[in-house]
């Protein structure tokens, strides 16, 4: 019997979550919300993210191939990408662009620089810029829910227009709560995003800490930049990617710090970052383009958070 | 009972998988035939043999003489006939020299064990002379030498001791059972300890997960104003020395340094009652408790065995294994090691003996590292594992030792958390190793 005992180092047990439970703890966790992207945006809606996950485990396995690495598709890591993707492109969008997103995504921002754990940006947000700065007018042609969608502007936009105070013309608070509105696929119904959020904290795949510290510094910003108008600060925090961008990309193991302390600095930075774009900048939304520059900014919070090591004499 | 739960920060809660023997008393185990005693089974210098083939020992006899203050000396745990003095296969993997013994089951006691008197009336050398003599390490499973932990130098001011009845480990329950059968001998063997070194302050720390315990060690110390129990909270690694001493005492042994800086020294409970045995009968360590259990026995025990009894007959006296097994690990299943035969013997730090079936024993496959920072967040010693590997495993040592790899302990809560299942623990190991090896030849070379 000798030669059948395995002899291995220590430690001889292990914990059951794995990248693959994790990874589907993510996908479980957007269900919701992509359930209310195909209430309110349609048959078009179910086509362009069914095309934005199938592209991205595609391209994922492809390239794997090509470049001799193991297939590890199984980990349903392209699936979240190609997911998220499919949720950040806007009704109106045509078939190809959720396909050159996600290729753009998995085979460039995520398999060239070594696979999963390996982007440096958030690969869903990287496809999203990339078709946002090629197509800006088709990314941004908004329309509204339902069955006779004509375009439309988005709260944030609206809020835009009209300075440090809520104007007329925005949806209700509520439908901007639940979804009933103008925006990409899966951002809209800020309720459901949640819902999804508070699952994963549940699962312990993230902490809320930080879409709590994120979506907390806009809020405060926003307050106090409309002084003390707490309708304005509620548009802002209910309204555009702020949701999904700090509960579901903020998050992304890969592209954020490690450690305790960076991750909420990370989270701050986007929240400030968010709020500038958003108040200050050229575009109406900043949650984008704020995370993909924290994520580059990541491995110098790394260096500069460095935890106090037990024992450690300075 | 209203107690507060201290700890440390960070730490994990793997399984505790203590049900199966838990609530069985401790059995003593049938009496062996043949003994196999290795010369080494503590940290420091092996001893020498001072017995030869076809020599008649007793029980208590000493057989093996320590080398050095590091190091322990062995005695005989039959009286019989000693049949060879060899290399035999033991737990590290190696072979290393033993004493091998044949019992004549008569048990008959050597003249020199003798009752070393009231510990009121020892003096403190005394003690520790006595524990040296005895050959009595730390029965946790680290093996280090009692006498020398409680001989520290004069300019060290010790205030306090911790026995430490974590018992951490999932699958272990010896210092369990211990606390609850022979509380009065633990505490008798603090005292003599806190006697030994002149400290007024002692803490018992045992984890809330045995309740009962707890209850019965406060009754053992009504009596004694200078013994403290502590309830600490059931997460891993909370028996580790420097984790315990924080949750007693929230101080901070210093990196690299040892409990001495802080005032503290740490022993098991088992060390202690170990010591309680030696100071009121003379006897030496010559037996131990373990906690065989694991799927692939068919009916788990804490046993009683004389050092030096073969593994394989400790798991025939549970029923033998109930399945083909996959995995024999010496010690608990987070920092135990792993062997490759189970004909070896049971030695003075052999506080488990844990069989897996197969599907236990199945290696992960290893994949990316997600950064998903979990390693990170429950690093007791506050280190970046995934970091630390990732230097390793590429051979930039110097990058491994920037980011502290000699702060690690090695109780592998992180390699237990990666989802990735990367072999974070065993990497960091291999820098340590090359970090260690490599000052010490820097040093040679000065």
């Amino acid at each position: 019997m000798d030669d059948k005992l395995i002899v291995s180092s220590s430690p001889h047990i292990l914990d059951d979550d794995t990248t693959q439970r994790i990874m589907l703890d993510v996908a479980i966790a957007l269900l919701p919300a992509t359930i209310a992207a195909i209430f309110y945006f349609k048959g078009s809606a179910a086509t362009l993210i069914l095309l934005a996950v199938l592209t991205a485990v595609a391209t994922e396995a492809l390239v794997q191939k090509i470049m001799g690495r193991p297939v590890t598709i199984n980990d349903f890591s392209a699936v979240v990408t190609g997911l998220l993707l499919g949720l950040n492109i806007p009704g109106s969008a045509a078939w190809w662009m959720p396909v050159v997103g996600s290729f753009v995504a998995i085979a460039i921002v995520k398999q060239i620089f070594g696979g999963v754990g390996h982007n440096f940006m958030n690969p869903a947000l990287a496809g999203r810029i990339f078709l946002t700065l090629s197509w800006t007018d088709r990314m941004t042609a908004w329309i509204t829910p339902g069955v006779d969608a004509v375009s439309t502007a988005t709260p944030l936009a609206a809020l835009k227009e009209a300075g440090a105070s809520v104007p007329a013309n925005v949806p209700s608070l509520m439908d901007t709560i639940i979804g009933n509105t103008g925006g990409s696929l899966g951002e809209t119904s800020a309720i459901l995003l949640i819902l999804g959020g508070i699952y994963l904290v549940w699962r312990g795949v993230i902490s809320a800490k930080v879409p709590g510290i994120y979506i907390g510094t806009v809020a405060v910003l926003t307050l106090l930049y409309s002084g003390f108008d707490i309708q304005y600060m509620l548009y802002h925090v209910f309204s555009g990617g702020l949701m999904i961008g700090a509960i579901y990309m903020a998050t992304d193991y890969a592209s954020s710090p490690v450690t305790p302390k960076g991750r909420m600095y990370f989270a701050f930075g986007c929240g400030l970052l968010t709020t500038l774009i958003r108040l200050f900048g050229a575009y109406p939304e900043g949650v984008a383009f704020s995370i993909l520059l924290m994520n580059v900014a990541s491995p110098l919070i790394d260096r500069y958070t460095s935890p106090r090591v037990f024992g450690e004499v300075k | 009972m209203k107690m507060k739960f201290v700890t440390f920060r960070g730490g994990i809660h793997p399984p505790e998988a203590k049900e199966a023997t838990e609530h069985l008393k401790t059995e003593k185990a049938v009496e062996p035939t043949i003994v196999v005693i290795p010369m080494q089974q503590h940290i420091g210098a092996p001893c020498e043999p001072i017995v030869q083939a076809g020599e008649i020992v007793k029980v208590g006899q000493k057989i093996g003489e320590a080398q050095g203050f590091v190091s322990a000396p062995v005695h005989s745990s039959v009286s019989g006939i000693v049949k060879a003095v060899t290399d035999v296969p033991v737990a590290t993997g190696n072979e290393a020299l033993a004493v091998i013994i044949e019992s004549d089951g008569k048990n008959e006691i050597d003249p020199s064990i003798k009752p070393k008197g009231d510990i009121e009336k020892l003096q403190p050398k005394e003690i520790v002379d006595a524990i040296k003599e005895a050959g009595i390490v730390g029965m946790g499973g680290a093996t280090f030498p009692t006498h020398v932990k409680l001989s520290p130098p004069p300019e060290k001011n010790i205030d306090t001791i911790i026995l430490n009845g974590a018992e951490c480990e999932p699958y272990l329950t010896t210092d369990h059972r211990l606390m609850l059968e022979k509380p009065e001998e633990i505490v008798y063997g603090l005292k003599a300890m806190m006697k030994a070194v002149g400290v007024k302050k002692a803490y018992i720390g045992i984890e809330n997960n045995k309740p009962d315990a707890i209850e019965v060690m406060l009754k053992a110390i009504e009596k004694e104003d200078e013994i403290k129990v502590v309830a600490l909270q059931t997460k891993y690694p909370q028996g580790g020395e420097k984790q315990l001493i924080y949750a007693v005492t929230n101080k901070e042994v210093p990196s690299g340094g040892l409990p001495m800086e802080v005032g503290v020294i740490v022993s098991n409970v088992a060390t202690a009652a170990q010591i309680a045995l030696t100071i009121k009968t003379g006897m030496p360590l010559i037996e131990r408790v373990a906690t065989v259990t694991g799927k692939a026995i068919k009916n788990p025990k804490n046993i009683l065995f004389k050092i030096g009894t073969p593994v394989n007959k400790l798991i025939e006296e549970c029923g033998g294994y109930a399945t083909t097994p996959g995995k024999l690990i010496l010690g608990g299943p987070m920092m135990g090691n792993a062997q490759h035969t189970d004909e070896i013997p049971a030695v003075k730090g052999t506080s488990g003996i844990l069989v897996f079936d197969q599907e236990q024993a199945k290696q992960p496959n290893p994949r990316n590292c997600i950064r998903c920072a979990r390693c990170v967040e429950i690093c007791p010693a506050n280190l970046q594992p995934l970091y630390i590997s990732e230097n390793s495993l590429a051979n930039r040592m110097e990058q491994a030792e920037n980011y502290r790899a000699l702060d690690c302990i090695e109780c592998g809560s992180c390699s237990y958390v990666c989802p990735a299942r990367r072999p974070l623990l065993p990497s960091i190991r291999v820098a340590k190793n090359q970090i260690i090896a490599k000052k010490r030849e820097q040093k040679n070379n000065k």
